[in-house]
This record gives structure tokens, C-alpha cells and sequence, in this order.
């Protein structure tokens, strides 16, 4: 299980990044934290002439919020980093505890956030958490910057809004209210395998104790990142209440379409993102702040 | 850049040169242009965890690396966990609780279990047991090792203390 | 004889295998390094059933790098075919490998083509550019459609049914007529593989001028291959040598005869160099032997009160796409190991072999043993809930008791009759079990809900043989420099078997243990050998190494005698020398002294022995129980198993630490085969699980509290040391007691666990389908 040959570059910045991508076309990949790119490789699936190495480019790592309280994150920070950074666990607790859910430590020490939204695998944590989140991803391209919400970035399985020419370079994940509720389960075969359903869910509960904001997303329930309107829909304007998350989850159900696999069915996946979406809200309502 | 790439990697504090393919990975480098044989295959797809090594003290899958990449790091293997021809205190709790059977997964876990002591020097059981769940044996059934990580870092705590 | 120091049998002493392993100098196969060698890469078929029109090497062979390129039209006509060493049933012979494919390819990983390059890299590289042009046949991938035989695999055959026979004991027949209790249900067991963490791989030197074919990284029957490696390669076997390196795991897969053993060495012929060839984790999970695949009709018919008066059964092994060398042991010891440790008076059973267009099957660690004990006491607890009676209970009833052993279980496989349970106690070893877990504080609460999730106590016994099969050899030298030698024709895979040598050397010497160094499983060190498997090592290696250090303590005291100049029955051995009765007279002549002064007499020997010990065809039974606590998220399938026991009666413990090592080691996988492992196929004959990130192995996120025990009540009559094998027992039971205990969780929702593995699917799909 050998890789084909490739030409391999390291840029130390974006623009240099970027001509070499302009130069190789489709012909090459961005290489970030190898950790799903390098397995395609050396099973011959993925082949690129060229490789671009990211990981020479100060410009793309970093964490910091800005005065609005947005947390701008660099496209090759590594998810290990998500999950102990202390700046991150106050700015975004959820995706602070999402992060701890992807693989394991070794995988995680070198996998990067904006290397997981780019492979866009259906079943990954972190496009879920993008897309629950309602982060934003800073492209930069031969014609500039662009910004794309999360929920038009997610096009297909392992397919995305980037433009053959572009790259991310950061994500930017929105305020996060101090009183926010959260949470996130996911079912996998073993601890650190792939989802088979995950869902990710936060909201808020207004002065007038009812749920403002309620967001809810599914990874491992169809092509791509799900976000579960259907249960947004019930649970917005009501009293937060076991019942009441029920029926968020019966009408949640709805918006999955999760496929078949070795691993789970599609029945298997639609009946367990609903006792998902119950269990999580549950969570998310019972956790002290 | 096509074709051979001279490089230089600091392996174990030790410079060593070679001339490889970009597609070479460290696993692969380490092991026929090194001549070191410690670090194992047992996947080549990041899974197993039998490659892992230390990258700047942070363990990695040297099979998902290409040896081109590493040429800024500090790259720590097993044939360097022991000191001045002593094994270090991890080995030693590996060999006195009966943590290796065939011993081919057993590199893997030495580097990771150093990489998780120096980080967390006090960890409960569980937290040991999931500090390692990215690492496959097939022979011990994880306990003897789970007791040799604690074991360790018992010994290490003790040797610290003045 | 030996003084009361030096006492290493029984002792958990630490292994001699781990400094080198330890620090990253272990020498595996791949670690070795030969001058002019080349690397070879395998083409596997990608189609699991299909003729095949052409292949073209030519692009291949023109890549720089490459050295050479063959496929079968370049190394026929005359083929040698993979021998059966074990349980060939008449039929067999029909379904034999060559090494190559030859006008036909049936499962996807057979091998079609072979390239030698310089390395692995551009050996994959000319992988690519071989053009294979396969015509696809419809691939048979299920017992049932191999049986039917509509397309047949091997055309010459006429069917798919490899062998097939009837054995049994008793008279089944009238007792199922007669019974108060009967109950059909079919079991059907996950096809899995054993997935060492290392790969296969050798490294073949063959120089036809010499001769000499010298194969690296062999294992586990060194000396039965090199016998039918010289007749396949027309050498006398002395020009064939087997060397054994380090080894990451046998488990029973590895070490047999593969078509890789044929194709290495012609690789080298035909290049006139050494070459290696390392199977990659892809070639691994199609090419090594998968195991465990069974489909089982199973009867039971018992009294009223659950006493059990007959089992019937039809066992049907998904043999793959030919019979390799274990030949028919899976679903062969799946048959004889049905009845158990039970008093099951009448026992008939119709044993029968498919062939289909998978890969070829072969032993597992428990071959047939998994199977049977999980189909068996999944059966018992279906009857124990039928007739009102507690699970252990029932077992207790039907356990043969101590006063009716030994047990002539009658020939429950072909030609097999002489086996015999030996004396044993298996009431109490499930009875430790029970009260080991706590049977009675969780019998009335299964089902349960706690913590949210439905809780289940599963129990199952189990028997299992050891130590079968031909004689094991043993040579010990005393150099003059006080090192001792210890040669044996027993194989290291990785179980510590250096050490447990050394123990029983170091004991009967009556020396220090560090003195020792022993060599293992090459054919070079002894002129025969048995090898490892059936977890024979401590029983057959320990016992030969016992007899050759007898007799070279007799030796000593003869050239003691001599020294001396006096009768060597004045004279004594111990502690590591000759004594004299009157000490005065002299100081004892050391191993060492000894071994010089037989250097310098006139022909120059070499202080040695050699012994054999045979079992003749003695097996001893180890058996035990185990016992699992899971519990089960019922809205989600998924199974968390939080505390095991089990308990085996293993004779007598050589080390105790490396017993428990095996039961925990075993346990492990048994989980794993219970609740993960799956070789899954399309209905093309596609393996869907071909990289560990779809075939799941346990890892320590899966531990549960464990407790092993090693029971050393009935030492075995069959050997003075009372051993009995130890590597099995900490298997055979997991799926049996895993499966009964998440049934038992579920017991409020009566459905049906009857099929392995439990995967979260399988269990919501049951669940779903009575509306829970």
C-alpha cells in the first residue's frame, strides 16, 4: 500500500499556495493533516501529480476572537488543538467537545479543521458542527476572498463550494451566548470509528423561558451535514420540556436521508437520529452552566 | 519539486541524511533508509497505530507522513526512549507487568504512552484506557498494558520526588 | 536431583523475548535486510469469479525498476498443488490451490500475477500496468446457493459440496421420538479473520546451483513445510531450510502453506536473487485465511426437567474458494464440540463443506470451538427459558460430573475414536465462575433497566482439546562457558514460549535462568520437529525440553564418571553439577567443567542431549466457564460488555503470568468476534471489509472488568509435569456468554439471538420488528 508519485511543494504563504494550485489544476491536492488524504493515497485511490504541503504556512494557524466576539480559527489548526485549547472551550463549547470525538489522539494531532471541512466526509463531526454552528468559511482565490456560510458549503459527499482555484484559510464560528444550551452524541461501532448517526444541537431560552435559535444538525444521515428544520420548527417559540423534544425528534426524523452501509442501515440510521435528537436536547437542556 | 529530495531528519537527537522520493513516508524512511526497524507496519492507513512516533513530542501515525515533511521536526522512535543503554521507566513497566506478547504493536504504544504520561503524568484508569484506544493489540488483551502505563507513571512521579 | 533453589515452574517469571522487543531491535521479517535483494508485489484478482482470457506483462516488465514479471503461463504447466496436513476428508482433493491463478480466478485476493522490482513502491507502480482480461462468471456467495450448485466453482468437481459426513454417538433418533422437550433453531456464525499486527511475509533465497532454498519468516509447522516445499521444488529436503524470525502473532493463520510460499521462492529462482514479499493489511484481510464461517441447524431434546437426552444437528462450513492445509478442522471440531461438557447421551450430526467464491477458510484460535459453544449454550438457555429453569441450574444438571469421567466422547469425527475427556471437575469450574461475578445478585434482574439500559448476565461452559499431533524435539547444550542451549522444534509466535522453555531448563538443570538462551522453529536447529498450533507448545515443547535435560544431566554424571574415575551411581546431579557423595573429595564438576572436559576428549563432544516427547494421540482437555455482564442501550443496539469472568482448568500453570495472558489476550478477540470482526461480501463475492476501517477489531475502549482464572486442580496423567494447553480456553466461550447475555437483557422483548456478529444494526432491526 505505496503511493503513487507525486511532485511535492511547500509554500510558506497563501499566495504562493495558490499559484501552485492555479498552475497544477486538478491535477493536485492541498496536503493539511494527511490523516484522510494519505490513507486515499496509499491505497491508490487518490493520486495526485503534485502535492501542495499547507503545513509551512504561518498565515493559515491561529486562534483569536475578534471584538464581536466571533472566533476566527485558521484552516491548519489541528483538531487536538480544538479540543484543549481553553480559548476555544469558552469561545465554543461545543465544538471544544465535538472535537473530542474525532478518532484518536494520534489522528487528532495532526488533522485540521479546515482539512476536515475540505474532505467533507458525511460522516465527520466537525462539518456538523460548522453547519449547527452556522460557521462561515474564508476562501481565498486567485480573484480574492470570499466567505461562505456553512450551510452552502457542504454540496456532496466529499464535494464542497471550494472552486478548484480556491482555498480555506479560516473558519469563523459566530458569538456564542454564555447561556447557550448544547450539545452533541453520536453512535459509532467503536469509540473514534465514524459516526453512524451523530447530532449536534444548541439553542437558547429567551427571557420569556421559551427556545430562541434552535439549531440542530445530523452528520452520518445522508450526503452531506443535515441541518433538522423540521425539528428547528417545533421546538422554536415553546417551552423547552421532555414532550416537547419528542416531538422535535418525530418531526426531525424527517429531514434525514441517511443511505445503507456495513455498518448500519438507513433504518437503522433514521430511528437512532431521532432517539438522538431526544437524548441531546435532553442533554442540552439539563447541563449546568 | 519532482524526483529525489536529499533531506536531513533528526531522529532520536541525531541528524541522519538520505536522499528519497517525495512519496517515501517516514514510516518507510525510518525503516529502509534509516535502518531503523522499530517502528512498525502494521496498516498503512492509519488505523493501527503500530508506526506511531513522536513528532516535536506529539504523537503521529509515521504511516500518513511523508519523510519530506518531517525534515523541521524532532522525530522520536522507540530505538530512542531508552537512555545511556537503560530502558526507560515505561519499558520497564512494560516488561515487569507482561505488557508485550509478540511485541509487534508494542512500539506504537510506547511512544504513545509517553506522549500521554509527559502530558498527563497523574491519569486515572479510564483516562489511560482512551489515551490508548487509538492503538490495536492483538495479543495482551490491553489490561497488562493499561497496568504498565500506570505503573509508569507511579515510577515516574517517584523519581521526580526529591 | 534438583536442590531448592532454582524453582522456575509455576513461577510468573519475566520474559526473556522482551529486551530486543522492547527496543525497537526485534528482527521480524521485514526488518531483515539481505544483500541484492529485491521486493515482490501480487496481483490479486479483483473479480471473485471469472475466466481468464489474458494477461499482459509487457508494460509491466518495461518500467525501470522492475526486474521481472510471471504469471502462470510463465511458471507452468505442472503446478504444485497446497497440501492438506489436517482433517482431509475424502472429497477434498478436488479442491486443491495452485499457487497462481490458472485459467480461472475464484475470490477476489487470489494471487494472478506476481512483479519483482527494487522496491515496494515501484513494484506497485507496475502493478498498474499489468492488463488482466477476466470474463466475470456469477459468483456463488452463500451456503445455500453452493449447495444448489447451479454455478459450479471447481467445474471438474461437479458440485460445490467438498466433503460431507455423518457422525454421532448414542441413538438420536429414538430419543428425539421419545423426548418430553425438543427445540430446533438455526445459528449462524460471522466469517472472521485473526488479523495479527503484523502481516504475512517471507523472504526466499534460492540458489538452484547449490542447491539451497532458504525461506525466511516461516512459522508454526517449519518441518511438515519444508518437507513439501523440497517435493514441490524437486530439492532434497536438507537443501530446503525454514528460518524463523520474530513473529506478531500466529492465532492459527499464520505459518501455513499459502500460495505466497511457492511464488516467493520462484521469484528468487527465477531472478537468481533474494526476495521479499510483505503482505500489506489490503492482501491481509483477502488473502490470509478467513475462519468461522457456519451455518448450524440445531435439535435439542431434553426431559420435562431439562436433562438433556439427544442433540441432532446439520453444520455447514462456507469453506471459501479451495481446501488449503487445515483441510476440514473448522466445521469438523464445530461437529465434535457441539455436546460439550454435557451428558448428552445421543449426538448425530451431518458435517458438510462448501465451496464458494470466497477466501479459503482455516484455523482460528478455537477453531469450530467458537462456533459450537456459542450455537450449544445459546440452545441451553432457550431450553432453560422454555422449561422455567435458571440457566445455571440447568447447567448444572447436564454437566458431566467427575465420577463419569474419564468420558469416551465417541467418533464425532472420522477416524477420530479414541477421544476422551480426561478427569476433571467442570460442575465447580462454573460454580467458581458464578460466585466469582456475583450469578446471584444479577439472576432475578435481567432485563432490567439501570442507568437506562437493559442488563443481562450470560453464562457458558466450554471443553477444549490441546496438544495433538506428532512428536516435539528438543536439543540442550552446556558450552564450556556455562551458557546453555535450548533447541526446539516448537515455534515462537509470540506467546513467550522462549521463556517457558527456559523456566522448565533452568528447573531441571537446577540453574540460574538467565544462563539460558533458546533457539526456536527454524529447520535448521533440529533434524524434525512438531510445531506450534493447538496450543501444544507447553504440553509437547516442555515435555521434550524436560526429557533432554534429564538426559543430559544422565550424560553429565556418565563423563563425571569418567573425570573421576569412579561408578556413576556413587555420583549425583544437582544444582547445575555432579556431586561426589563424599564432598571433601572434590569439588562437583559444573555444566561448564563438564563440557570442556567432553571437548577435550578424544572425539571432541559436545556436551548435548536430544529428546522427543510424544503424546501418542493423549489429548488432555482443558475446560472452564465464563461469564458476561453487558448492558445493552436498548433504543440505540449498542452493547457495552462491563465485567467478564471466566475460569479454565489448564492443568497446571508453566507461568502463571503469561496463563492469564493468554485468557485476557483471548478474551479480547472473543469479544471482538462476538460484537466487530466481519468478513462481509456483496453478492458479487466483493470483500466489503478490506481495510481496518471497515473490519473492527477490540481495543482498550472496549475492555471490560476482567478476571481470568487459572484452575490447577486436575494436572494432566498424560505428562509428569500435569500441563495442559492454555491458549484457547480464554476464546471459545466469549460469543456463547456475550450472546446470552445481551438475549437475556433483552429477555422482555423475545426476539431472537441467534446470529453473529451483534452489531447495533442487527439488534435494532430484532428490536424494531416486535414493535420495541
Amino acid at each position: 500500500m505505496k503511493p503513487p508519485k507525486f511532485d511535492y511543494y511547500a509554500p510558506t504563504d497563501i499566495d504562493g499556495a495558490l499559484a501552485l494550485i492555479a498552475e497544477h489544476g486538478e491535477d493536485a491536492r492541498f496536503l493539511a493533516g494527511g490523516q484522510s488524504l494519505v490513507p486515499m493515497m496509499n491505497f491508490r485511490i487518490a493520486a495526485p501529480a503534485a502535492l501542495i504541503d499547507l503545513n509551512r504556512i504561518p498565515a493559515l494557524r491561529g486562534i483569536r476572537v475578534d471584538d464581536a466576539g466571533s472566533l476566527h480559527i485558521g484552516a491548519m489548526t489541528r483538531t487536538r488543538q480544538l479540543e484543549t485549547d481553553p480559548e476555544i472551550a469558552a469561545a465554543n463549547p461545543l465544538l471544544h467537545a465535538a472535537a473530542a470525538h474525532i478518532a484518536h489522539v494520534q489522528i487528532r494531532n495532526r488533522g485540521t479543521l479546515g482539512g476536515s471541512l475540505a474532505h467533507a466526509d458525511p460522516a465527520a463531526e466537525l462539518p456538523g458542527i460548522a453547519l449547527v454552528c452556522d460557521a462561515e468559511i474564508l476562501l481565498h482565490g486567485p480573484n480574492g476572498k470570499r466567505t461562505v456560510a456553512s450551510d452552502s458549503f457542504f454540496d456532496g459527499v466529499f464535494s464542497t463550494a471550494i472552486a478548484d482555484d480556491e482555498m480555506i484559510t479560516e473558519i469563523i464560528f459566530p458569538p456564542w451566548p454564555n447561556q447557550r444550551r448544547w450539545g452533541f452524541q453520536e453512535i459509532s461501532r467503536r469509540d473514534g470509528d465514524f459516526a453512524m448517526i451523530g447530532i449536534a444541537a444548541c439553542f437558547d431560552i429567551g427571557g420569556d423561558g421559551l427556545i430562541a435559535g434552535a439549531r440542530l444538525a445530523a452528520i452520518g444521515a445522508g450526503d452531506t451535514p443535515l441541518r433538522l428544520t423540521s425539528g428547528e420548527a417545533v421546538l422554536t417559540g415553546q417551552a423547552p420540556g421532555q414532550a416537547l423534544f419528542t416531538d422535535a425528534a418525530f418531526a426531525a426524523i424527517d429531514d434525514l436521508r441517511p443511505g445503507n452501509d456495513i455498518h448500519a442501515s438507513a433504518a437503522y440510521r433514521r430511528e437512532v437520529g431521532g432517539v438522538l435528537v431526544e437524548r441531546v436536547l435532553t442533554e442540552a437542556w439539563g447541563r449546568a452552566l | 519539486m519532482t524526483g529525489l529530495h536529499r533531506i536531513e531528519l533528526t531522529v532520536n537527537g541525531n541528524p541522519q541524511d538520505c536522499e528519497i522520493e517525495a512519496r517515501m513516508t517516514l514510516a518507510d524512511c525510518l525503516r529502509e533508509k534509516l535502518n531503523m526497524t522499530g517502528t512498525h507496519l502494521g496498516c498503512e492507513h492509519g488505523v493501527c497505530g503500530a508506526g506511531t512516533v513522536l513528532v516535536d513530542g506529539v504523537a503521529g501515525r509515521s504511516c500518513l507522513m511523508f519523510a519530506v515533511q518531517a525534515v523541521d521536526a524532532e522525530i522520536t522512535t522507540i530505538e530512542g526512549l531508552a537512555r545511556d543503554g537503560k530502558l526507560s521507566a515505561l519499558q520497564q513497566a512494560f516488561h515487569d507487568n507482561f505488557a508485550l506478547q509478540c511485541g509487534f504493536c508494542t512500539p506504537g504504544f510506547l511512544t504513545t504512552a509517553e506522549a500521554f504520561l509527559a502530558e498527563n503524568p497523574v491519569p486515572t484508569r479510564a483516562e489511560v484506557q482512551r489515551a490508548i484506544s487509538g492503538n490495536i493489540c492483538r495479543c495482551t488483551g490491553y489490561v497488562s498494558i493499561v497496568d504498565a502505563i500506570l505503573d509508569a507513571a507511579e515510577r515516574l512521579r517517584a523519581e521526580s520526588t526529591p | 536431583m534438583t536442590g531448592t533453589a532454582h524453582k522456575y515452574i509455576g513461577k510468573s517469571v519475566k520474559r526473556l523475548e522482551d529486551e530486543r522487543l522492547l527496543t525497537g531491535t526485534g528482527a521480524y521479517v521485514d526488518d531483515l535486510k539481505l544483500p541484492g535483494m529485491a521486493v515482490m508485489a501480487i496481483l490479486r484478482s479483483p473479480h471473485a469469479h471469472a475466466r481468464i482470457r489474458g494477461i499482459d506483462l509487457s508494460a509491466a516488465r518495461a518500467l525501470p525498476g522492475v526486474i521481472d514479471a510471471f504469471s502462470a503461463a510463465d511458471i507452468g504447466p505442472e503446478l504444485p498443488l497446497i497440501p492438506i496436513r489436517l482433517a482431509p476428508f475424502e472429497g477434498f482433493e478436488r479442491f486443491l490451490q495452485p499457487p497462481i491463478a490458472v485459467g480461472k480466478v475464484r475470490y477476489v485476493g487470489e494471487p494472478v500475477a506476481v512483479v519483482i522490482a527494487s522496491d515496494r513502491y515501484v513494484a506497485e507502480d507496475a502493478l498498474e500496468l499489468i492488463d488482466i482480461d477476466l470474463d466475470p462468471i456469477s459468483a456463488v456467495t452463500g451456503i445455500e446457493q453452493a449447495v444448489a450448485g447451479d454455478v459450479l466453482i471447481h467445474e471438474d468437481a461437479g458440485e460445490n459440496m467438498g466433503s460431507r459426513y455423518t457422525v454421532g454417538r448414542g441413538d438420536a433418533e429414538a430419543a428425539f421420538a421419545d423426548a418430553a422437550y425438543t427445540r430446533r433453531e438455526r445459528f449462524v456464525t460471522n466469517r472472521h479473520s485473526a488479523a495479527p499486527m503484523e502481516t504475512r511475509g517471507l523472504i526466499a533465497e534460492f540458489d538452484a546451483g547449490i542447491p539451497l532454498l532458504r525461506l525466511h519468516g516461516a512459522t508454526k509447522v517449519t518441518y511438515f513445510n519444508r518437507r513439501h516445499l523440497a517435493v514441490a521444488f524437486d530439492l532434497p529436503e536438507a537443501a530446503v531450510e525454514l528460518i524463523e524470525t520474530d513473529v506478531g502473532g500466529g492465532f492459527g493463520v499464520r505459518g501455513e502453506l499459502y500460495p505466497e510460499d511457492y511464488l516467493v521462492p520462484i521469484a528468487s529462482r527465477r531472478t537468481g536473487r533474494p526476495v521479499k514479499w510483505i503482505e500489506d493489511r489490503r492482501e491481509n484481510l483477502m488473502a490470509t485465511n478467513h475462519s468461522r464461517d457456519i451455518v448450524c441447524d440445531l435439535e435439542i431434546a431434553a426431559t420435562a426437567d431439562g436433562g438433556i437426552l439427544a442433540m441432532r444437528a446439520t453444520v455447514q462450513g462456507d469453506m471459501g474458494a479451495y481446501i488449503r492445509t487445515n483441510g476440514g478442522v473448522v466445521a469438523s471440531r464445530a461437529a465434535q464440540f457441539l455436546p460439550g461438557p454435557y451428558r448428552v447421551p445421543s449426538f448425530s450430526c451431518d458435517v458438510q463443506f462448501l465451496i464458494t467464491n470466497k477466501t479459503p477458510v482455516g484455523t482460528l484460535r478455537g477453531p469450530g470451538r467458537f462456533e459450537a459453544n456459542f450455537c450449544r449454550e445459546r440452545m441451553l438457555d432457550l431450553m432453560a427459558d422454555d422449561l422455567g429453569i435458571d440457566p445455571a441450574e440447568l447447567r448444572l444438571r447436564n454437566l458431566l460430573e467427575p465420577a463419569e469421567l474419564p468420558y469416551r466422547i465417541g467418533e464425532l469425527v472420522p477416524g477420530d475414536v479414541n477421544a476422551t475427556f480426561d478427569p476433571g471437575d467442570y460442575p465447580s469450574a462454573l460454580r467458581r465462575v458464578l460466585a466469582e461475578i456475583g450469578y446471584d445478585d444479577w439472576k432475578d434482574r435481567q432485563g432490567d433497566i439501570i442507568d437506562g439500559r437493559a442488563v443481562g448476565l450470560g453464562i457458558a461452559c466450554f471443553i477444549e482439546s490441546s496438544a495433538a499431533g506428532p512428536p516435539e524435539t528438543a536439543r540442550i547444550t552446556a558450552a564450556p562457558d556455562g551458557g546453555i542451549e535450548i533447541r526446539t522444534g516448537a515455534s515462537s509466535v509470540g506467546q513467550g514460549t522462549e521463556t517457558g522453555l527456559a523456566q522448565i531448563g533452568a528447573e531441571y538443570l537446577g540453574i540460574d535462568i538467565d544462563r539460558i538462551g533458546v533457539l526456536h522453529g527454524s529447520s535448521t536447529l533440529l533434524a524434525s520437529g512438531g510445531g506450534t498450533f493447538h496450543s501444544r507448545n507447553t504440553v509437547m515443547a516442555g515435555n521434550a525440553v524436560r526429557l533432554a535435560a534429564e538426559a543430559l544431566r544422565d550424560r553429565c554424571v556418565e563423563l563425571a564418571s569418567l573425570r573421576w574415575n569412579t561408578e556413576a551411581d556413587e555420583l549425583s546431579y544437582r544444582d547445575g553439577a555432579v556431586h561426589r557423595p563424599d564432598e571433601a573429595a572434590a569439588e562437583p564438576l559444573t555444566l561448564a567443567e563438564l563440557a570442556t572436559f567432553a571437548r577435550s576428549r578424544g572425539g571432541k563432544e559436545t556436551l548435548s542431549a536430544d529428546a522427543a516427547f510424544e503424546n501418542e494421540g493423549k489429548l488432555s482437555y482443558s475446560y472452564g466457564a465464563h461469564a458476561a455482564l453487558v448492558a445493552v442501550d436498548v433504543a440505540t443496539g449498542v452493547v457495552e460488555v462491563k465485567r467478564y469472568v471466566l475460569a479454565e482448568e489448564i492443568g497446571r500453570a508453566l507461568n502463571p503470568a503469561l496463563v492469564i495472558g493468554q485468557a485476557i489476550g483471548g478474551m479480547m478477540q472473543g469479544l471482538g468476534g462476538t460484537l466487530l470482526d466481519h468478513m462481509v461480501y456483496d453478492e458479487d463475492g466483493q470483500l466489503l471489509t478490506g481495510s481496518f476501517a471497515d473490519y473492527l477489531l477490540p481495543t482498550s475502549a472496549n475492555l471490560p472488568d476482567i478476571t481470568a482464572i487459572a484452575l490447577e486442580e486436575f494436572p494432566s496423567e498424560f505428562n509428569p509435569m500435569g500441563f495442559k494447553g492454555a491458549g484457547e480456553g480464554g476464546i471459545v466461550a466469549v460469543a456463547a456468554a456475550i450472546g446470552n447475555a445481551v438475549a437475556l437483557a433483552l429477555k422482555p422483548h423475545s426476539i431472537v439471538i441467534n446470529e453473529l456478529p451483534l452489531t447495533p444494526d442487527r439488534l435494532r432491526a430484532l428490536l424494531r420488528a416486535v414493535g420495541a
